[in-house]
């Protein structure tokens, strides 16, 4: 029971880092129509500065938090230069353009911070474990981002639920054109909209910096999960993105938790444990293959 | 000019043409990691090369020789084109280096076969190369894969240690540590992960199912920056306290730096410790520090010794390594000081050497390193070694 609930727990935890990156890969998809392959450069990008700042603060705190708005700004000029070029061309224009800002960031990230990867050191205060229930320790590190991330996604949801910016996000989402010609600054919208994108990604990086590593490419292997995600729960639908990456989360710990030891009853351990990841990540995509079948538009899509 | 040039190199080489080959440097390239999140574990074996090539006053047998560095970015495919580039296109003599058992596999017919080209490993030993792949221009200076746990296998077994559990990376390498824990370590394995290489850096799941296992101590083999990774996942975890860490390749000079005081009291084992007290040795690991201000690990000093190697068999050539019978005879025979102490190859080609427990401590100065505690198996051979065809 115990056991079950830490790898639940992990699960969460996986989950809402993936979503973090996902929420600003389904606005920028819903909203402006934008494939943006760079967007795991960005969740690289949050990393490599927290990495920076904290080595200038000498505080994890404090360089994660100035991490966030140089993402953001980063997100902004990302927007400006590039990807407003990019909104009346087809998907793969974008594509193509988006691609060249991943081996950009990648080039740019070798020059400024060298080939060799950065570790970042989990806080002191944060060093060790927590009960979560008696006799249950949990580290204490990845219940923060279970923290950290859940308040993330409530303050998203009101964002988007509550407020004038929430409104015109969602209105966006449905209908670009319609809220274009309502008078609304679509530009500004747009350019908010990536950047705040921006920041849920380099905060997802940044946190996952001290579990994974600082490393070049590392956005780039997420990326796809978080795109599974965004068809899963249905593009442009944050509550559709929250939901589809607790699937995810608990279908990536329950294949690397559950299944080896399933399939060693009738397979060798090196199959077994070799196949378990594989059949893991399948699973994933058989339950998009099948949340597709059944809605088309994702479970929370607001269009086809 | 141009033909003036020209001229004179003619007359040079027609007139002189011993002291002119002489002079053409013996081409050695070197495979390993540069880039990426691995790239520590090739700059300390390029820094140890360099320090051999110091050693040696850029000359082997009289003659000058160079070393081109190929990056395998981690990848096999990579690597396996770097190797054909160092082969067909530079012409080397030798190629050297590969850190990793599946780049290697996925290079060696290119050099040994294809390239007709010696290769020694200055790391990888993957069991099929040690056994049915054994081939006459394959040398290691480092060890086959299985030896290492099982010198530490050997060493838990013998401290009376109940039950492990035991992880390692899902690749060729991977296998074959866990393979050899299960030779020496006869007690109860609790749990077996072959996790995901090496994408998989997030041990979340896996430590909590060795936290319910409650093995008598936890055996890994995450080399470099996945070490790092694991151990900090470990302790971050609460389990450091509770289950002993036991591991091969997954603290050492490369990953120590980063691991700092977590690794403290872990016990491993390895063929070459920096205080090893033979006299090349001493002057190695001593050399290195001042330059760097870091201790050298076993990477490096593995493909020091492959630098040593080539050079000894081209000292008793006076430099002339065209006659590849000859060359192979000669590394055959070892004749060089390694920095672990002398050894002798087996008929595979693979060293038969000491196996020796360390133990993560801080030096005199506070900086974290390994030391050597006992010796766990004495001139050890690997167990593949009789399904190699040559005697």
């Amino acid at each position: 029971m115990d056991y079950l609930l830490l790898q639940m727990l992990n699960g969460v935890q996986l989950g809402l880092l993936m979503f973090l990156l996902a929420a600003g890969l389904t606005l920028t998809f819903g909203i402006m129509d934008l494939v943006n392959l760079a967007h795991g450069s960005l969740y690289m990008m949050g990393a490599y500065f927290a990495w920076t700042l904290i080595g200038w603060t000498d505080s994890f705190v404090l360089g994660a938090l100035l991490a966030l708005p140089a993402t953001f700004l980063l997100g902004i000029v990302v927007e400006a230069v590039v990807a407003r070029r990019l909104y009346a061309r087809d998907h793969l224009d974008q594509v193509l353009a988006t691609f060249g800002l991943i081996l950009f960031f990648n080039e740019l990230v070798r020059v400024l911070w060298g080939a060799a990867g950065k570790s970042i050191a989990v806080p002191a205060f944060l060093n060790r474990t927590v009960e979560i229930l008696p006799g249950v320790p949990y580290p204490a590190y990845r219940f923060a981002i279970i923290v950290v991330g859940g308040a993330v996604a409530l303050l998203l949801a009101w964002l988007v639920a509550r407020t004038r910016i929430g409104m015109l996000i969602r209105a966006g989402a449905s209908n670009r054109r319609m809220i274009g010609a309502l008078g609304v600054n679509i530009e500004l919208l747009f350019t908010l909209v990536f950047g705040l994108g921006a920041v849920f990604a380099g905060l997802a990086g940044l946190m996952a910096a001290p579990i994974t590593s600082v490393k070049i490419g590392m956005g780039d292997d997420i990326l796809i999960l978080a795109f599974v995600i965004i068809v899963i729960g249905g593009i442009g639908s944050i509550k559709g993105a929250f939901v589809a990456a607790m699937v995810v989360g608990q279908i990536d710990i329950v294949g690397r938790a559950f299944l080896p030891d399933l399939l060693k009853t009738f397979l060798s351990t090196s199959a077994a444990s070799s196949a378990a990841p594989a059949i893991s990540q399948i699973l994933v995509y058989i339950v998009m293959a099948a949340v597709l079948v059944w809605r088309p538009t994702g479970l929370f899509g607001q269009r086809a | 000019m141009k033909f003036g040039l020209f001229g004179t190199a003619t007359i040079a080489a027609i007139g002189l043409a011993m002291p002119a080959m002489a002079q053409t440097p013996i081409k050695i390239g070197f495979i390993s990691t540069f880039s990426g999140p691995q790239a520590a574990i090739g700059e300390d074996m390029r820094r140890s090369v360099e320090l051999a090539k110091e050693h040696l006053g850029g000359k082997m047998g009289g003659r000058p020789f160079e070393i081109i560095y190929e990056d395998d970015q981690f990848k096999p495919d990579v690597g396996k084109q770097k190797s054909e580039k160092l082969v067909q296109q530079d012409k080397v003599n030798v190629v050297t280096g590969y850190i990793w058992s599946n780049v290697l596999l996925a290079s060696l017919k290119t050099v040994t076969e294809e390239g007709d080209t010696i290769l020694i490993s200055a790391n990888a030993g993957p069991s099929q190369i040690a056994g049915e792949l054994c081939n006459k221009n394959f040398f290691s200076t480092s060890w086959q894969n299985d030896q290492t746990p099982m010198a530490m296998g050997q060493y838990l077994q013998e401290k009376g240690v109940k039950s492990l559990y035991l992880m390692a990376g899902n690749y060729a390498a991977g296998k074959d540590m866990l393979a050899g824990v299960k030779r020496t370590f006869k007690g109860e394995i609790k749990g077996e992960d072959l996790t995901k290489w090496p994408d998989q850096l997030d041990f979340s799941a896996e430590l909590a199912k060795i936290r319910a296992a409650k093995p008598d101590g936890i055996f890994i083999f995450y080399p470099g920056a996945h070490g790092v990774q694991f151990l900090t996942q470990y302790v971050q975890a609460g389990l450091k306290s509770q289950i002993p860490f036991y591991q091969v390749f997954s603290i050492d000079a490369i990953t120590l730096p980063q691991q700092k005081e977590l690794a403290l009291g872990t016990l491993g084992a390895q063929e070459w410790v920096n205080d090893l007290p033979n006299e090349q040795n001493k002057r190695y690991v001593a050399d290195f520090k001042k330059k760097h201000g870091v201790y050298p690990s076993y990477y490096g000093a593995q493909s020091y010794d492959s630098i040593m190697l080539i050079a000894s068999a081209a000292e008793a050539l006076k430099g002339d390594l065209s006659n590849k019978d000859k060359v192979r005879a000669e590394m055959k025979k070892a004749n060089f000081k390694s920095l672990r102490g002398d050894f002798k190859y087996n008929t595979n080609q693979f060293p038969i050497q000491n196996f020796y427990i360390q133990e993560a401590v801080k030096d005199a100065d506070g900086m974290m390193t390994v030391k050597t505690i006992a010796t766990a198996v004495k001139d050890g051979k690997d167990p593949y070694y009789e399904k190699c065809p040559m005697k």
